[in-house]
């Protein structure tokens, strides 16, 4: 998406009459653009700036603590935490498998409403039903359909004599991680595969024409035509998908609260608990800040893999 | 006819069958959790006792969206709900337009700026902005008040609404504000009377999905709210905890109606949502 903005700015005039002009433009656009900034300075920039700081420092909860710098004493106690260095594990196992099954899945079903196919009205506006369910919703309903008692997946189970127990899949140390994974998969396919559906139409279909004329095979034409048409928009949405499912909170939230044990207990929650059960903001914020650093390395190094491939 | 559609693109029939069993899979996948919550908030406590659960319910009721609108708090917290989801939505809509405006017609470094920080903004944890926020709605006196919360909605609706109108304004054709322009009309006529008008379904796409987003809201809200002003995913999370039994219908009722309101906007903005997606990407 940032590609994009770079011919708009080649293109900017540098002549001398032409650069007063945009003396003038940039006023007026100062004036356009100050209802917009003056609330997103006082309530984004300036407590975001606030929150990275906190991190440094031992803020808690209550009014009138006064709060001090403390250094990195935060980053060293933290890194000395196991049920933080835990919760971040979790976190990672967590955003990379829903972003991983998340984009083969969103990929199959784009590449089936490419199709001509009956039913793919119904298959096109159910994917994007979970887009605008509250979280909250979302996780009610799966709590429902995940219960061993009113759930009916035991039950069928049971049926087809692939197990013969009840499983509390929310409540077993075992299972729980997976369940939550399937649910968070459940909720992310709309973005990705309208993402992705919307690469696939980019396509120019003479190129697929050309090549079965060639006598080339679905999986040819997929690895040689389809998957490298797409690599910029997967990237994209990959890495979107990434930093929301790392940050993510509301349905894990509701889902279990971060059990059975902690084993659901991914980075948000484990913060926020920090800062609104412990009233610990200022390692509440410390974890914040590593958070951003651990998906900004990550996010680096996956770009920069891309890239590296890009150019061999 | 369809198959002469696409020309030579021509499928032999054992893909056609796989492709539909994927197809299949996905539709239960996607809609079997649906339909069983909508099963659930039909069904009478006793049947939810039952050891085999069943989709379709032996005996439809609708008791349990009676008992849900009736539950402690509910229709007032769907109240909470509408005035900060509307609030937000009107603030984010008159501060951004001129700002989309501004992005999209003049060739400034605010564009640059703006983007940049639509971008960046997403990398930082929720938890890093709410604590600071917290802080200063305290001492604003604006803790666990719709106002405060509509503010912080707007802050939170705006990067993604400017980025979509920004896309609308590209859009448009300078050609006719231009052209009014020579006429001798003000930039605010200009403004008011030409790129308004036009604007106007981007306004909407974009006013509904910040409708949306405050509608579902629900990390901020449970922050910086209590008691009685308390907003509809705040008021049903509670209930989770706390379900016996005999609650789990209602409480799939009431999850049922507060997902509706969210559901129909959507269904009225989906193709202009995905398309002003795109827009606002491609039109630089």
């Amino acid at each position: 998406m940032t590609t994009v903005e770079a011919p708009s700015t080649a293109a900017q005039p540098t002549t001398a009459p032409r650069r007063r002009r945009r003396g003038r433009g940039d006023r007026d656009a100062w004036l356009l653009v100050l209802p917009a900034l003056l609330p997103v300075l006082a309530l984004s920039v300036v407590p975001l700036a606030r929150g990275v700081y906190l991190g440094f420092t031992d803020s808690r909860a209550g009014l009138g603590i006064p709060t001090h710098f403390v250094g990195f004493d935060n980053f060293t106690r933290l890194l000395h935490n196991s049920l933080f260095l835990e919760s971040f594990r979790i976190g990672l196992v967590w955003a990379v498998s829903v972003t991983v099954i998340q984009f083969v899945l969103g990929l199959g079903l784009a590449l089936l409403l490419n199709e001509d196919l009956h039913l793919r009205w119904l298959a096109r506006t159910l994917a994007l039903v979970p887009w605008a369910m509250p979280p909250v919703i979302v996780a009610i309903m799966w709590r429902l359909l995940l219960s061993p008692t009113v759930g009916p997946i035991d039950e069928t189970l049971n049926k087809l004599q692939l197990s013969q127990t009840h499983i509390n899949w929310l409540g077993d140390f075992n299972t729980a991680l997976p369940a939550v994974i399937v649910v968070g998969v459940w909720v992310g396919m709309p973005q990705t595969t309208i993402t992705l559906l919307a690469g696939l139409q980019g396509i120019p279909a003479e190129l697929h024409e050309a090549a079965m004329v060639d006598g080339a095979t679905t999986w040819h034409r997929f690895v040689h035509i389809t998957l490298p048409h797409l690599r910029p928009v997967i990237f994209a949405i990959t890495s979107l998908d990434f930093i929301w499912n790392f940050n993510s909170f509301g349905l894990v939230y509701v889902l279990t609260a971060g059990g059975p044990g902690g084993k659901t207990m991914l980075p948000m929650l484990f913060a926020y608990n920090e800062a609104f059960r412990y009233g610990q903001f200022g390692r509440a914020a410390a974890m914040g800040d590593v958070m951003v650093v651990l998906v900004v390395l990550f996010l680096g190094l996956y770009l920069r893999a891309g890239l590296r491939r890009d150019a061999t | 006819m369809k198959g002469a559609r696409r020309g030579v693109v021509r499928r032999r029939p054992a893909t056609k069958a796989a492709q539909y069993v994927a197809l299949a899979a996905y539709l239960i996948f996607l809609g079997f959790p649906l339909l069983w919550l909508l099963s659930i908030s039909l069904k009478t406590p006793r049947e939810l006792a039952s050891i085999a659960p069943s989709l379709i319910p032996h005996h439809f009721q609708w008791s349990n969206y009676h008992d849900a609108l009736e539950a402690q708090g509910l229709l007032r917290s769907a109240l909470n709900s509408t005035i900060v989801a509307v609030g937000a939505t009107l603030l984010t809509i008159a501060v951004s337009l001129p700002a989309a405006y501004a992005l999209g017609r003049f060739k400034t470094r605010l564009r640059g700026i703006a983007t940049g920080w639509i971008l960046v903004s997403q990398l930082f944890p929720v938890v890093l902005i709410v604590i600071p926020l917290f802080m200063i709605l305290r001492s604003l006196h604006l803790l666990n008040s719709l106002l405060g919360l509509t503010l912080v909605y707007l802050v939170w609706t705006l990067p993604f609404a400017l980025w979509m109108l920004r896309g609308y304004v590209a859009g448009l054709p300078v050609d006719l504000e231009e052209a009014a322009a020579v006429d001798g009309a003000g930039r605010l006529r200009v403004l008011v009377s030409i790129v308004l008008p036009l604007l106007r379904p981007g306004i909407v796409a974009t006013a509904m999905f910040a409708f949306i987003s405050s509608w579902n809201e629900f990390f901020f809200a449970l922050v910086l709210l209590r008691g009685s002003t308390r907003t509809l995913p705040l008021t049903l999370a509670r209930f989770v905890g706390s379900e016996g039994q005999v609650s789990l219908g209602p409480l799939a009722a009431g999850s049922v109606l507060a997902t509706i309101p969210s559901l129909l906007v959507f269904a009225l903005i989906q193709r202009r949502l995905t398309s002003g997606l795109l827009a606002g990407a491609v039109k630089g």
